[in-house]
């Protein structure tokens, strides 16, 4: 090939590879706490941690994983953890500046916190003490991990 | 422009951003009881945020959906008390949080969750977000580990398709969006707390008498089974374990009773539609020894 032409299909696939990140989507951390790993995998190890609203950016794909970047951290994290919506933390000013896309949601609004301790006002006799407790069950990947491999499951990393 | 043009452009924007001639008579009430504590400003703000929340209104945010699950798990169990075992539950969790990363839907805002009721009726529910209640009678359904794995990936199924969010009144969209238009509109936190917590005192019972007392549709159920088989088979379980679970159950269920008997399509429906599925879906073997013997020994006593 001639060097001209095999330099001008490098700059162009640098153009494109350019063009490519420019245009990197941006979307939003939609559940409380979300954990960056360095592989698309539950195995992967945890880089960071993230909370819901946090903005990321969209490096790559593979499967049901995305690579994200966020405040400096690289990591994978699985869609469903993803939304396009706009996760906007207040109302005032934030809602004035970002409504124009269409695609907001208001954190902390509708049914919150404040809803709740208004419904346990209003119903005395329904206990959240079990729901609390049942909430703080989280069992150990480590352990998942074992419990795959003893009962000859697949290898606890999740849907690919 | 005065205030009573900025309401009609408010409302006018509003005619464009919902669908249907009964939303927007609701919405325009909401916003006629706030006139006259709007600022220019904030009517602004309404005109640029109306139709992005009503979108909103039509998924609710995973964090209200949160709020929601946590209501709806705890008004079921003031029926039926929990099953305090550790190693049951434990064990419930470890089997239910492993197959949740199989799902299409293993993040949720709040996790997935598993707690026993003490009871014998054969229930199982899946509240939003992923907190699911088992009851003891629906366990000892179960005689292995691939059986338990069948009921729970089938109310995982539940939360991942979002079918208790589903049952919740349309109306009830409708007076969050008022409210939240009303909220913005006077930037008074708290002062709409009652309006919203009669809507979600609404959206509860919706879901909670769905649940417990009509069901969901057989489409949902089947969807829900269908959605089973797959997680089943990402995990590694053979899904005959469900069908010897649904056998189980057959003969368990007492006829009129406020349980599976109610609320479900009967065992042989479900047997013969995830026949259907298991046949074409390529799977796992049945379970090894190992896994036969931790089954037993955590779940003794159920």
């Amino acid at each position: 090939m001639h060097i001209k032409s095999f330099l001008f299909l490098g700059v162009l696939g640098l153009s494109v590879a350019t063009a490519i990140a420019a245009t990197a989507t941006m979307m939003s951390v939609q559940i409380n706490k979300a954990e960056l790993r360095d592989t698309p995998s539950y195995l992967g190890k945890v880089v960071s941690s993230l909370a819901y609203g946090d903005k990321v950016s969209v490096q790559s794909q593979n499967g049901a994983w995305s690579q994200v970047s966020s405040s400096g951290h690289t990591g994978w994290l699985h869609n469903s953890a993803l939304t396009k919506k706009d996760i906007v933390m207040k109302s005032g000013v934030g809602a004035q500046t970002t409504a124009s896309s269409g695609e907001m949601a208001l954190a902390g609004k509708g049914f919150n916190s404040d809803v709740e301790k208004q419904f346990k006002e209003n119903h005395k006799d329904i206990n959240f003490a079990p729901i609390d407790k049942m909430e703080k069950i989280k069992i150990p990947i480590a352990d998942i991990q074992e419990f795959a491999k003893e009962g000859k499951l697949q290898s606890a990393g999740g849907a690919k | 422009m005065n205030l009573r043009h900025l309401l009609a452009l408010s409302l006018c924007i509003l005619v464009a951003g919902c669908g249907t001639l009964e939303k927007i008579s609701e919405v325009g009430t909401g916003l006629a009881s706030t006139a006259g504590v709007i600022t220019e400003d904030q009517a602004k703000s309404i005109n640029k945020s109306a139709g992005a929340i009503d979108k909103a209104s039509e998924s609710m945010t995973p964090e209200q959906e949160y709020y929601i699950g946590r209501t709806v798990a705890a008004t079921i169990l003031s029926q039926n008390k929990p099953y305090d075992q550790h190693i049951i539950t434990t064990y419930l969790n470890t089997v239910g949080q492993y197959l949740a990363m199989f799902s299409d839907k293993p993040e949720t805002f709040g996790g997935y969750h598993f707690l026993v009721m003490d009871t014998l009726d054969i229930n199982a529910f899946a509240a939003p977000g992923g907190l699911i209640l088992v009851s003891r009678g629906m366990l000892r359904c179960c005689k292995s580990e691939e059986a338990l794995a069948g009921v729970l990936a089938h109310e995982i199924g539940h939360v991942e398709l979002n079918h208790g969010m589903q049952a919740i009144d349309k109306s009830r969209y409708s007076a969050v969006v008022t409210t939240l238009l009303a909220e913005g509109a006077k930037n008074l936190a708290g002062s709409n707390v009652a309006e919203l917590t009669k809507a979600f005192e609404g959206s509860i019972s919706d879901i909670t008498s769905k649940m417990v007392n009509s069901g969901y549709s057989r489409k949902y159920e089947f969807q829900a089974d269908k959605a089973a088989v797959t997680i089943l088979q990402r995990a590694g379980y053979s899904p005959y374990g469900l069908i010897t679970m649904l056998q189980q159950m057959e003969k368990q269920l007492k006829p009129g009773g406020h349980d599976f008997a109610k609320t479900h399509p009967a065992p042989a429906d479900r047997i013969t539609e995830l026949m259907k599925i298991i046949k074409t879906t390529p799977h796992a073997d049945s379970t090894t020894a190992a896994r036969q013997a931790r089954f037993n020994d955590n779940m003794r006593g159920v």
